[in-house]
């Protein structure tokens, strides 16, 4: 990774937009930020391309701008290697699986097959309390999202939507194009945590019958 | 006998509130709490709470609560209103003494939106992921409060409320908020026009947002932006071109837009705004 994508973007009077090339570099800023917490550094949020930095309490954002020049993300295959792995049972029956296979150019089998053939990474949060965005390792299944988003997508519903996948943690509107469905429960407040993903945890799918 | 408040009457919205959840960005719960942290913060400094204490926050009156148990010192911030116990006129912004039986009520505010009814001790409903900040975006928290609801109240401190009385707000109708210009103001043709117009307050403004009417902002590219962090006080530009600026319960990711962000003391100003009252904009440099 080259430091010179790095952009350091205003955000207001408490925060800094750190933008990056990719959400591979963003994952990868985030883990290294997290991994060297300082009092300047408060809540991160990271997405797509950007981290959003917020000054912690009592910091202010000049304090916070040195803290991040002094960050160096390792690359993502390093963080990648030493995070946790979660196993997602999923049955692969979704409405838009022979869509999916059009759009892709293969076939239902292959779909399935290279959703669980590679290791997902939740690179970022932010739908819903305790959706993930999945990046994975190639982009045989980047697909547009449905032209025509569904007033419900039920609780489990796994999907995918340009580069990532992801799991709806309870019946939302979306307009991912779903390719099966889980009884992973991703969100839970009997359960510490309550998400059973979080950045950086990586995902893998298992193909089930029932 | 454990102390309580039983609601009779909410008005429009009455929701518990406190400092909210701050750290869960990640998993996609956002930081919620008091829309104007500034009046929440007052009104526990005035019955000598902890900062973190549990308070109601009411939007533009209609609260009536009835005392339960045991007596408790009270204070209503924020928006001034009217406030009876027992029919008798105490104020806001005053420290006030309520006997168990005693009901409270709130009137509607002579100025701003949103009134904190504190209580020594704070409410102390069951806390969700560290705190009792109802989310009215991720439905995290106590739901909005009924007629019926009973609220146990926090055991009190040590300390005991030192003032009579506590400063009230200036919510005088030009409110010019300062706004520090970017991230992504290049995505609209000409971001200066944020501080060029006298905007409106939208009737659909809430805690999660409010939208913004009097012009609008034309995208300057065609390309979506992919989703990005978002925070309070950040001012968002859908495709309608008319703002939204971001308040407590915002969501933490958004696809649109940026173009400015509002400095963080002015957002608890820009959150007792009332649909249709004017507002404006002025850069500041970010620091």
């Amino acid at each position: 990774m080259t430091r010179a994508s790095v952009a350091l973007l205003p955000y207001g009077d408490r925060a800094i937009l750190v933008e990056l090339g990719s959400t591979q570099e963003a994952v990868a800023y985030a883990a290294a930020l997290r991994a060297r917490r300082s009092e300047a550094v408060g809540e991160i949020v990271p997405a797509a391309r950007t981290v959003l930095v917020v000054a912690g309490a009592g910091a202010a954002v000049a304090d916070l701008r040195q803290a991040l020049t002094e960050v160096s993300p390792e690359p993502s295959a390093a963080a990648l290697d030493d995070a946790p792995v979660v196993e997602v049972p999923v049955r692969y029956d979704g409405e838009d699986l022979a869509d999916v296979a059009g759009l892709t150019g293969l076939t239902e089998e292959q779909v399935v097959a290279a959703h669980t053939g590679q290791t997902w990474q939740v690179a970022f949060g932010g739908f819903a309390p305790g959706f993930g965005y999945l990046l994975g390792e190639d982009d045989r299944l980047n697909v547009p999202r449905r032209t025509e988003a569904r007033t419900r997508v039920p609780a489990g519903a796994v999907g995918l939507a340009g580069e990532y996948s992801g799991i709806y943690p309870r019946p939302s509107p979306g307009g991912w194009q779903l390719i099966g469905r889980t009884d992973a429960v991703l969100w839970d407040l009997g359960r510490d945590p309550a998400a059973l993903l979080s950045p950086g945890v990586r995902v893998r799918f298992v193909a089930v019958t029932t | 006998m454990s102390r309580s408040l039983r609601v009779h009457a909410t008005g429009p919205l009455a929701l518990v509130q406190d400092l909210g959840r701050p750290g869960l960005s990640e998993v996609g719960v956002g930081r919620s709490g008091a829309a104007d942290r500034c009046s929440f913060g007052q009104v526990n400094r005035a019955l000598a709470n902890e900062d973190a204490a549990a308070a109601v926050e009411v939007t533009f009156g209609g609260l009536e609560v009835e005392v339960v148990g045991d007596g408790v010192w009270c204070c209503v911030t924020g928006a001034p209103c009217p406030v009876a116990v027992d029919g008798r006129e105490v104020g806001s912004h005053t420290v006030f003494f309520a006997e168990a039986g005693a009901r409270i009520v709130l009137g509607t505010p002579t100025a701003g939106l949103r009134s904190y009814l504190g209580v020594r001790g704070g409410v102390a409903v069951p806390e969700v992921l560290g705190s009792r900040a109802g989310d009215v975006l991720s439905g995290l928290g106590p739901a909005p409060l009924a007629e019926g609801d009973v609220l146990p109240l926090g055991a009190p401190g040590e300390r005991f409320p030192l003032v009579d009385s506590v400063a009230v707000p200036d919510l005088a109708e030009h409110v010019v908020l300062r706004a520090v210009r970017g991230p992504r103001d290049t995505w609209v043709r000409d971001a200066d026009q944020l501080v060029a117009t006298t905007w409106s307050v939208s009737e659909r403004s809430n805690r999660v947002g409010m939208r913004l009417g009097g012009a609008e902002l034309e995208p300057s590219r065609d390309e979506q932006l992919p989703s990005e962090g978002a925070w309070r006080g950040a001012v968002q530009v859908p495709p309608s071109g008319e703002p939204v600026l971001f308040l407590a319960d915002h969501p933490v990711t958004g696809g649109y837009p940026v173009v400015a962000v509002v400095v963080d003391a002015d957002v608890d100003r820009a959150a007792q705004l009332r649909p249709g009252d004017p507002v404006r904009f002025r850069w500041v440099e970010a620091p």
